[in-house]
C-alpha cells in the first residue's frame, strides 16, 4: 500500500473511481420520495439539512449576544431582548442542534451500515422522529416569531410559571415534541444494535462509534421522558395553575430543578458521547492502528452513561440542597472524569507509534481532544464544592460548557461530517480549504472562550447584557474570537455544498479504513449491502484490510 | 470495482427465503427477527413511559411526605367504591386484551374482534366513571386554580349523629396544601386517562384491521405489542389506585 505521502487519498482506484450508477440518492426521484422515505440514509440527510439550518439560527443569536457584549453599556439591545437572545440561543443549540447532531445525522446514516444491517429496525419511526423534530423546530420558531422566551434554556420555575409573560408554553411544548424525536431515535438505535447485527458482528467487534451511540441512546430513552413530564407540569402550571412547583401553593421550585437536571445533565452526555465515538473512528483510521484498549473505551461509554445519571445535583449546589447530598454529588461528579479520562488517554496511546496523517477530520479530532480535556478538567474544578460556589453563574461556567459542547461536540460533529462526507455523497470535500477552516475554528474558538474563563474567575456573571468597564478588554477579545469562529463554521457550509457537484469523486474507501461502511460503494445502495456481510475479523483490524486489498489486486491483475 | 465484502459467503441458495408474510419488511432477515425487534422496541418504549410517570410518582411521594395531613384529607375526598369499580373494570379490560392476543395467535378472527371490542368497551366505561369523579371535583371546587375552595378542609362537615366533625380540621395553611394533592391527582390520573384515550383510538383502528382479517394469518405483532401497552396502562392504574385512594385513610377515626 502506498501510504508514504502526507495524505492517503492517492490510492490507485481513487483516480479511476466513478459515482456508482445506482445509489440511495438517485434510487428514487422527486421531493416526495425524500419526504416519505424509510431509508435511514435519506433521513440522515434530511436531519443534516434541518439541524444545519437551526445551527445557523442559533449561531445568529450567539453573534448578537457577542455584539451586545462588545461594549460595557447596554447599547445594542434592550435588557429583555438580550434575555430572549440567550434563551433562544440555548434552546435552539441544545435541543435542536446538539442533542440530535451526531446521532441523528452521521449516526443515522452509518450505524446500520457499521453493524451490517440493511436499515434501522423501525424505518417509519425513524421518519416520524424527523417529522417530530421538524414540528418541534417550527414550534420553537413560532415562539421566536411571536416574541420569544426569556427564561433561559432551563425554563426555571417559578420564573417560567409565574413571572415572565413570554411564550413559555409554545417553547415548552416544542421541546416536549422534539424530545420524542430523540426518544424514538434512541429506541431505534438500541433495538437495531441488539437485534440487527450481521452474522459474526459480536458486541466486541462493533466499532466504538456504535458503542458510544448505544450508550447515548440508553440515556435518551431513560432521561428524555423525565424532561417531557417536567415540561408538561410547567405547561399545566402556566395554563391551568396546578400547584406542583409553585411555592405559593406549597409546591417546591427545587423539585423542578431536580426533575429538569435529571434529564439535562445526562443530556450533556447524550451530546458528547456520540462525538467521542466519532473521534475513536477518526483517530484509529488516521493512525492506521486499532484503538488502544478497545474494551476499556467501549465500557467507558457505558460507564459515562451510568454515572451520568447520578450527578445531576451538581447544577444545584447553591440552590439550598443539603450539604451532605452536595458532598455525595460532588464526589460522584468527579468520578465521571474517570471514564472520560480513560478515553482521552486511550486516544493518545492510539496515536503513539501510529502512522499519523493530518487530514481534516484528524485536525478536528485533535481539536476535540485538546478542547474537551480543558472543558472536562474545568468541570472537575466546578465539581469541587467551594470552587463551585465561587464560579457558578459566572462566565467560567459558560466557558466550561462551551469547551465541552462546541470545542468537544461541534468539533466532533464537523470531524465526522468531513470524515464520512465521501461516503454520504460520493465526493471528496476540498482538502486544503477544509484544513484552513478547521484551524480557523480552533483559533476562533479559543479566542472566544479562553477569555471567558478569566472573566468568570474575575466574577463577571452570566446572563447580563451590561458589565463593569474593566471587563471590556477580555470581552472584546471574546467577540473578536466569535467572529473568527463564525467564519470557521461558515466555510464548511460553503465548500461542502460546492463539493456536492464539483468535489473529486471519492471511491469506496478513500481513507483505506477498515469499517464495514468503507467496504461498500459510496454513496451506498438503498439496501446498503448486496449480500449480508459476515464478519470474521475484529474492528480496526488493519492487517485484515491489507490482506484483503492485496487479494483484490491479484484477482484483478 | 465493487469491493463488496465477503465473496466467500454462500447464501445465494437461501436468498429470498422471506416473503412468508406480506407484512414482512425487507430489511429484516427473518420474520422472527422482525417480531423480536418489534416486541423489544415496545418494551423499550414502555421503559420510557415508566420514566415519564416516574417523575409524577416522585413528586407525589415527596409532597405526600411533606404535607401528609393535607394528603390524607385530600385522599378522603376520593370515592373508594368508584375507584374499586374502576380497578375491576380496567383489569377486566386487560383480561379481554389478553384473550384477544390469544385469539390472534390461534387465528380466530371473529373471537379476536369480539375481544377487542370488549377491551375497548371496558376502557370506555373506565373513562366514563373517571368523568363522573372529575365532575364531582368540579362541583366541590376541588380543581386546582383560582376557584379552589379549602373550606371543607378547614371546617369539615359535622357528623349528624355525634355532632363532631367527620374529619380532623386542618389549619388554613395546611388546607391550602390539599391543592398540591389535587394538582397531582389531576396530573396523574389525567396523564393516565390520556394514555387510555390514545389506547382506545389505536384499539379502534386495530379492531377495524382485525375485522378485515389482517391478523388472521399469523401476523400478530401489532396485537401483541398493543397488548403490552394496554397492560402497562393497567399497571400504572394499579399503582395510582392505592397511592391516591387507599393508603392511610382516616387516621385516628
Amino acid at each position: 500500500m502506498s501510504t508514504t505521502s502526507s495524505t492517503i487519498v492517492n490510492l490507485p482506484d481513487q483516480r479511476t473511481a466513478t459515482i456508482p450508477k445506482k445509489n440511495y440518492i438517485n434510487a428514487e426521484d422527486g421531493l416526495l420520495s425524500w419526504l416519505l422515505t424509510g431509508d435511514h440514509k435519506r433521513i440522515a440527510m434530511l436531519y443534516l439539512i434541518s439541524i444545519t439550518f437551526f445551527f445557523f439560527i442559533g449561531g445568529i443569536f450567539a453573534g448578537l449576544i457577542r455584539l451586545e457584549l462588545l461594549t460595557p453599556q447596554p447599547d445594542l439591545v434592550a435588557s429583555d431582548t438580550y434575555n430572549k437572545l440567550f434563551s433562544m440561543h440555548g434552546i435552539i443549540m441544545v435541543f435542536l442542534f446538539l442533542v440530535p447532531s451526531v446521532p441523528a445525522t452521521v449516526g443515522n446514516f452509518l450505524m446500520p451500515i457499521m453493524i451490517g444491517a440493511k436499515d434501522l429496525a423501525f424505518p417509519k419511526i425513524n421518519l416520524l422522529s424527523w417529522y417530530l423534530y421538524v414540528v418541534g423546530g417550527i414550534m420553537t420558531l413560532a415562539a421566536l416569531v411571536l416574541g420569544g422566551v426569556d427564561t433561559g434554556w432551563t425554563f426555571t420555575t417559578p420564573l417560567s410559571t409565574h413571572y415572565v409573560n413570554t411564550h413559555v408554553v409554545t417553547a415548552g411544548l416544542a421541546i416536549f415534541v422534539a424530545g420524542f424525536s430523540s426518544i424514538f431515535t434512541g429506541l431505534n438505535f438500541i433495538v437495531t444494535i441488539h437485534r440487527m447485527r450481521a452474522p459474526g458482528m459480536t458486541w466486541f467487534r462493533m466499532p466504538l462509534f456504535v458503542w458510544s451511540n448505544y450508550a447515548a441512546s440508553i440515556m435518551m430513552v431513560l432521561g428524555t421522558p423525565v424532561l417531557a413530564i417536567t415540561l408538561v407540569l410547567v405547561v399545566l402550571e402556566r395554563t391551568i395553575h396546578i400547584g406542583v412547583f409553585d411555592p405559593s401553593l406549597g409546591g417546591d421550585p427545587l423539585l423542578f430543578q431536580h426533575l429538569f437536571w435529571f434529564y439535562s445533565h445526562p443530556a450533556v452526555y447524550i451530546m458528547i458521547l456520540p462525538g467521542m465515538g466519532v473521534i475513536s473512528e477518526i483517530i484509529s483510521t488516521f493512525s492506521r492502528k486499532r484503538v488502544f484498549g478497545y474494551t476499556a473505551v467501549a465500557f467507558s461509554s457505558v460507564a459515562i452513561a451510568v454515572f451520568g445519571f447520578f450527578v445531576w445535583e451538581h447544577h444545584m449546589f447553591i440552590m439550598g440542597v443539603s450539604n451532605y447530598s452536595a458532598l455525595v454529588f460532588s464526589l460522584l461528579t468527579m468520578l465521571v472524569a474517570v471514564p472520560s479520562a480513560i478515553k482521552v488517554f486511550n486516544w493518545s496511546f492510539t496515536l503513539q507509534k501510529g502512522s499519523i496523517t493530518f487530514e481534516t477530520p484528524m485536525l478536528y479530532a485533535f481539536a476535540f481532544i485538546g478542547l474537551f480535556t480543558i472543558g472536562g478538567l474545568t468541570g472537575v474544578f466546578l465539581a469541587a464544592l467551594g470552587m463551585d460556589i465561587h464560579l457558578t453563574e459566572t462566565y467560567f461556567i459558560v466557558a466550561h460548557f462551551h469547551y465541552v459542547m462546541v470545542g468537544g461536540m461541534l468539533m466532533a460533529f464537523l470531524g465526522g461530517v468531513h470524515f464520512w462526507w465521501p461516503k454520504m455523497t460520493g465526493r471528496m470535500y476540498p482538502e486544503s480549504i477544509s484544513k484552513l477552516s478547521a484551524v480557523t475554528s480552533f483559533i476562533g474558538f479559543n479566542l472566544t472562550f479562553m477569555p471567558q474563563f478569566i472573566l468568570g474567575y474575575l466574577g463577571m456573571p452570566r446572563r447580563y447584557h451590561a458589565y463593569p468597564a474593566e471587563y471590556q478588554v477580555l470581552n472584546v477579545l471574546s467577540t473578536a474570537g466569535a467572529t473568527v469562529l463564525g467564519i470557521g463554521f461558515l466555510m464548511p457550509l460553503i465548500y461542502l455544498t460546492w463539493s456536492l457537484k464539483y468535489g473529486a469523486i471519492a471511491g469506496n474507501n478513500p481513507w483505506q479504513a477498515t469499517g464495514l461502511e468503507w467496504q461498500i460503494q459510496s454513496p451506498p445502495l438503498t439496501e446498503n449491502f448486496i449480500e449480508t456481510p459476515v464478519i470474521d475479523y475484529e474492528a480496526y483490524d488493519y492487517e485484515w484490510l491489507a490482506k484483503k486489498t492485496e487479494q483484490e489486486v491479484t484477482t484483478v491483475g | 470495482m465493487d469491493n463488496t465484502i465477503v465473496a466467500t459467503h454462500d447464501i445465494h441458495a437461501e436468498e429470498h427465503h422471506h416473503a412468508a408474510l406480506p407484512q414482512h419488511r425487507h430489511h429484516f432477515e427473518t420474520a422472527e427477527q422482525q417480531r423480536e425487534a418489534g416486541t423489544f422496541g415496545m418494551w423499550l418504549f414502555l421503559l420510557t413511559e415508566i420514566m415519564f410517570f416516574g417523575g409524577l410518582f416522585f413528586a407525589y411521594l415527596l409532597y405526600r411526605n411533606w404535607y401528609n395531613p393535607a394528603f390524607v384529607a385530600g385522599s378522603n375526598q376520593l370515592s373508594i367504591p368508584l375507584g374499586t369499580a374502576n380497578t375491576a373494570i380496567l383489569i377486566t379490560s386487560g383480561f379481554f386484551m389478553a384473550l384477544g392476543v390469544w385469539a390472534a395467535e390461534v387465528r380466530k378472527r371473529g373471537l379476536l374482534v369480539i375481544f377487542l371490542l370488549l377491551t375497548n368497551l371496558f376502557g370506555l366505561i373506565f373513562l366514563g366513571i373517571k368523568g363522573v369523579e372529575y365532575t364531582e371535583k368540579f362541583e366541590k371546587h376541588h380543581v386546582p386554580g383560582a376557584s379552589f375552595d379549602i373550606s371543607e378542609f378547614v371546617n369539615p362537615p359535622l357528623n349528624p349523629k355525634t355532632h363532631k366533625p367527620i374529619e380532623e380540621p386542618l389549619s388554613p395553611d395546611m388546607a391550602q396544601k390539599t391543592q398540591v394533592f389535587f394538582s397531582l391527582y389531576f396530573a396523574m390520573t389525567g396523564m393516565h386517562a390520556l394514555h387510555m384515550v390514545i389506547g382506545i383510538v389505536l384499539l379502534t383502528w386495530l379492531t377495524v384491521r382485525a375485522y378485515r382479517g389482517d391478523f388472521s394469518s399469523g401476523y400478530v405483532a401489532p396485537i401483541e405489542n398493543f397488548g403490552l401497552y394496554w397492560h402497562f396502562v393497567d399497571i400504572v392504574w394499579i399503582f395510582l389506585f392505592p397511592l391516591l385512594y387507599l393508603i392511610n385513610r382516616h387516621p385516628g377515626t
